[in-house]
């Protein structure tokens, strides 16, 4: 392990393995240069208290060696939280602004409580769980290649539409709180699919998406991805059979080509 | 529907005609078959593109390939073209599709402008004996510098040996060859390539990195960590020349297997570029993309935003550049294209020597213009439009078209067909193989040098030796032809003032 700095005087306990910050105070740019020299030092986690709007957590930390390491959020993290994010796990206890996972490539972001606007946005892997609701547009342009398949579950609702161009991946709603009231849901969608949970209108839905039940494959997906999020959230004390029966429906694209017939 | 259309070309054959069917095997669109019956060529003039390829290679040099003389009685409101796109949509009910940069008579202002010359008071210099510099440096330079602070170092920049790039062209777009050649060329002639918006094959990413831009697009298609961090600059592209506002659809037919690896996509299905960024409404928000791109850079690469130039693209510019953009490319109106609808291409957008001028002089009015370099492109056709371009303000220019024509192109404009005759612009494997890289990129680095050539030359001519001298010099040009309207939005004088 390299040495780091120690004289830093936002850090306020280390071991072997894991690191605690005090981010009040820190600038964006500040926190998350120390964040990349903690991960090239070889730290396997680090706890951030005190996070009031810094963004971009997790972006910078990409390496060619494809390190990865844990990072626990106390407070709010600001917007692009784990943009473009390489492998890495970022735990949120608290609230999440715009733009959580936006073009992220791997790893896993938890955000207990609420995300904003554009979360998971052309997402191509990894795994999102929000125990909450989401925004605005979320899983827009999510898309998947081969093995590569992102994945959203939010435990609350969204707002309107959610997986707009949506070409690849998994979205799930549990819909644990409310009703489902966004509207212009899958607008534009070509690949992927969204599961929800609770009564959706076609109405609610953009006419280039298919709305059927879900099939037992179906099932199975949405079991595995249920009981991961179960997992995430054990003060929910949620029943996963309760989650399972509960009234389902899927969207896919009708075509994996919408605008084929736009030209002349 | 039966076709109410005449055929664009007419195609002749002579009597030297061997029947050979060189040109059935060279055409992509299937217009020669041979008639064993009459022992003869027929041609179906309806399929006919005008790309020329069969009369490059007809052995016999038989066939001629001229507009279609056959017109409808003469109209100066409804010409022949207003008059097909009519019929042809009332047949499909479809948006007209095309390719390549506008082929409108918009007024080229190029050529209304001239260059200046050194004659008695100032010596010119000769660039056969005197050493006269071309490098050019992209990014953001430093307000001022001094001894103390040479440690501290300056934002990263980019280098180039000649002020010239490659615009961006799509692996999807173009064929692998063409992609390939571009980046052989590009790293020869001691320049870059840009990836355009369909990611970078993964086994070409440790060879060319040191002369590849990478492109972010509205699809974000191909982007990760590792593809951000293979180049030596990140463009985000907003607009393009040839269709600025709206996205692009590259069709499922094009995205082959490795086409779809490289854009981490499923084969087969269309590649959607939406209009707009969607995380992106506002210069705050482009603000929070180039941080989250110099974010995941590690600070170590130039951010270039890529727009279209359309009206008040000066006001445009200074909000790129307070937005923390390193470079700002410009393309102008008669950008070329894969495929646009030839409404946008046709009508929208001002042309590139009028937006760069006063995107220029915009930037140094407020005291900005060294916080950003200004890339300028689209309908850069000679070295000349070079020397022009840089005196009206930019650092360096983008050339697409120009080099698309070097490796064979005739401006053929069915980009769109995905069935280019030159293996240029298309992923069937037949075609592309067309295209050999090794001969195409050689053609490429012969335009760079035989450009830059001239551009000494004409430095020279002014008496300048640094192409530094020449940025932004408008006192070398003069309008020619020229309303007092479009002078003042060149900042040039008149020819004879």
């Amino acid at each position: 392990m390299d040495e780091l700095q120690m004289e830093i005087p936002c850090i306020r306990t280390f071991n072997e393995s894991m690191i605690e910050i005090d981010a009040s105070h820190m600038e964006t740019r500040e926190l998350n240069n120390l964040l990349r020299e903690i991960m090239l030092c070889g730290y396997e986690k680090v706890v951030l208290r005190n996070v009031c709007g810094q963004r971009y957590i997790g972006t910078r930390l990409y390496s060619p060696q494809r390190r990865v390491m844990t990072i626990e959020i106390y407070g709010t993290p600001g917007n692009d939280l784990g943009a473009f994010l390489f492998g890495h796990r970022i735990l949120v206890h608290g609230n999440a602004q715009d733009g959580v996972g936006n073009t992220m490539e791997s790893g896993e972001i938890v955000i207990n409580g609420r995300a904003g606007d554009v979360t998971g946005m052309s997402m191509r892997g990894g795994r999102i769980f929000v125990k909450g609701d989401v925004s605005y547009r979320a899983a827009l342009h999510m898309k998947e290649h081969g093995l590569k398949k992102p994945v959203i579950v939010v435990g609350g609702t969204s707002q309107d539409f959610l997986g707009e161009y949506m070409a690849g991946g998994i979205v799930i709603l549990l819909g644990l709180y409310r009703a489902h009231t966004a509207r212009f849901i899958g607008s534009g969608m070509h690949g992927g699919a969204i599961y929800i949970r609770g009564e959706v209108g076609e109405e609610q839905v953009d006419s280039s998406v298919l709305i059927s039940r879900p099939d037992e494959s179906d099932m199975e997906i949405l079991g595995d991805c249920i009981s991961d999020f179960i997992e995430r959230f054990p003060d929910l004390s949620l029943d996963m059979d309760y989650v399972l029966e509960g009234d389902w429906t899927k969207l896919s694209p009708r075509s994996s080509r919408p605008y084929g017939k736009l030209y002349a | 529907m039966r076709s109410l259309l005449l055929p664009e070309f007419t195609i002749s054959r002579s009597d030297s005609c061997d029947r050979c069917r060189a040109c059935e095997h060279q055409c992509s669109f299937g217009v020669h078959t041979y008639d064993a019956s009459q022992d003869m060529m027929i041609s179906d003039n309806y399929r006919c593109a005008g790309c020329q390829r069969c009369a490059v290679f007809c052995p016999k040099g038989a066939i001629e390939i001229r507009p279609t003389p056959s017109f409808y009685r003469p109209n100066a409101s409804w010409s022949r073209e207003r008059i097909e796109d009519i019929k042809r949509q009332a047949e499909t009910g479809g948006v007209i599709l095309t390719g390549c940069g506008s082929d409108k008579p918009f007024r080229i202002y190029w050529d209304h402008i001239l260059l200046n010359a050194s004659q008695v008071t100032n010596p010119s210099i000769d660039p056969l004996r005197e050493p006269m510099e071309l490098r050019t440096f992209l990014g953001s330079k430093p307000e001022s510098l001094s001894l103390s602070d040479m440690e501290a170092g300056t934002d990263p920049v980019l280098t180039l040996e000649t002020p010239m790039l490659f615009s961006a062209m799509s692996y999807g777009a173009i064929s692998y060859n063409a992609f390939q050649a571009l980046a052989i060329a590009a790293s020869r002639s001691g320049t870059f390539f840009n990836t355009g918006e369909g990611g970078m094959p993964a086994e070409m990413r440790s060879q060319f990195k040191e002369h590849t831009i990478v492109q972010v697009a509205s699809g974000r298609f191909g982007i990760d960590a590792e593809y951000l961090n293979s180049g030596a600059a990140v463009e985000i592209k907003i607009g393009q020349g040839a269709k600025p506002g709206i996205g692009g659809h590259l069709p499922g037919e094009k995205v082959s297997q490795h086409v779809a690896a490289t854009r981490m996509i499923p084969e087969g299905t269309d590649a959607i570029s939406p209009a707009p960024h969607h995380d992106i409404y506002s210069i705050e928000d482009l603000e929070m993309l180039i941080s989250a791109i110099k974010e995941v850079t590690n600070y170590e690469k130039p951010v270039i935003v890529k727009v279209a130039a359309v009206h008040n693209i000066s006001a445009i510019a200074s909000g790129i550049v307070r937005a923390g953009a390193d470079i700002i490319a410009i393309d102008g109106m008669r950008g070329g294209t894969g495929a646009a609808p030839k409404a946008i291409r046709d009508n929208v957008g001002i042309p590139i020597e009028l937006a760069v001028s006063s995107v220029d002089r915009r930037l140094r009015d407020e005291g900005i213009r060294e916080r950003c370099s200004i890339i300028a492109g689209g309908g850069i056709r000679c070295s000349a439009d070079v020397v022009k371009a840089i005196a009206l303000g930019a650092d360096a220019v983008y050339i697409g078209t120009a080099a698309l024509i070097a490796m064979g192109c005739t401006l053929c404009q069915r980009c769109y067909t995905g069935r280019c005759s030159w293996g240029i612009c298309t992923q069937d494997p037949g075609l592309m193989r067309r295209l050999n890289v090794e001969e195409a990129a050689q053609r490429l680095v012969n335009l760079l040098s035989a450009w830059s050539h001239e551009i000494k030359e004409m430095l020279g001519g002014m008496g300048i030796n640094a192409i530094e001298s020449l940025r932004g010099n408008r006192d070398q040009l003069r309008g020619i032809g020229l309303h007092e309207w479009e002078l003042d939005v060149l900042g040039i004088k008149g020819a004879g003032e």
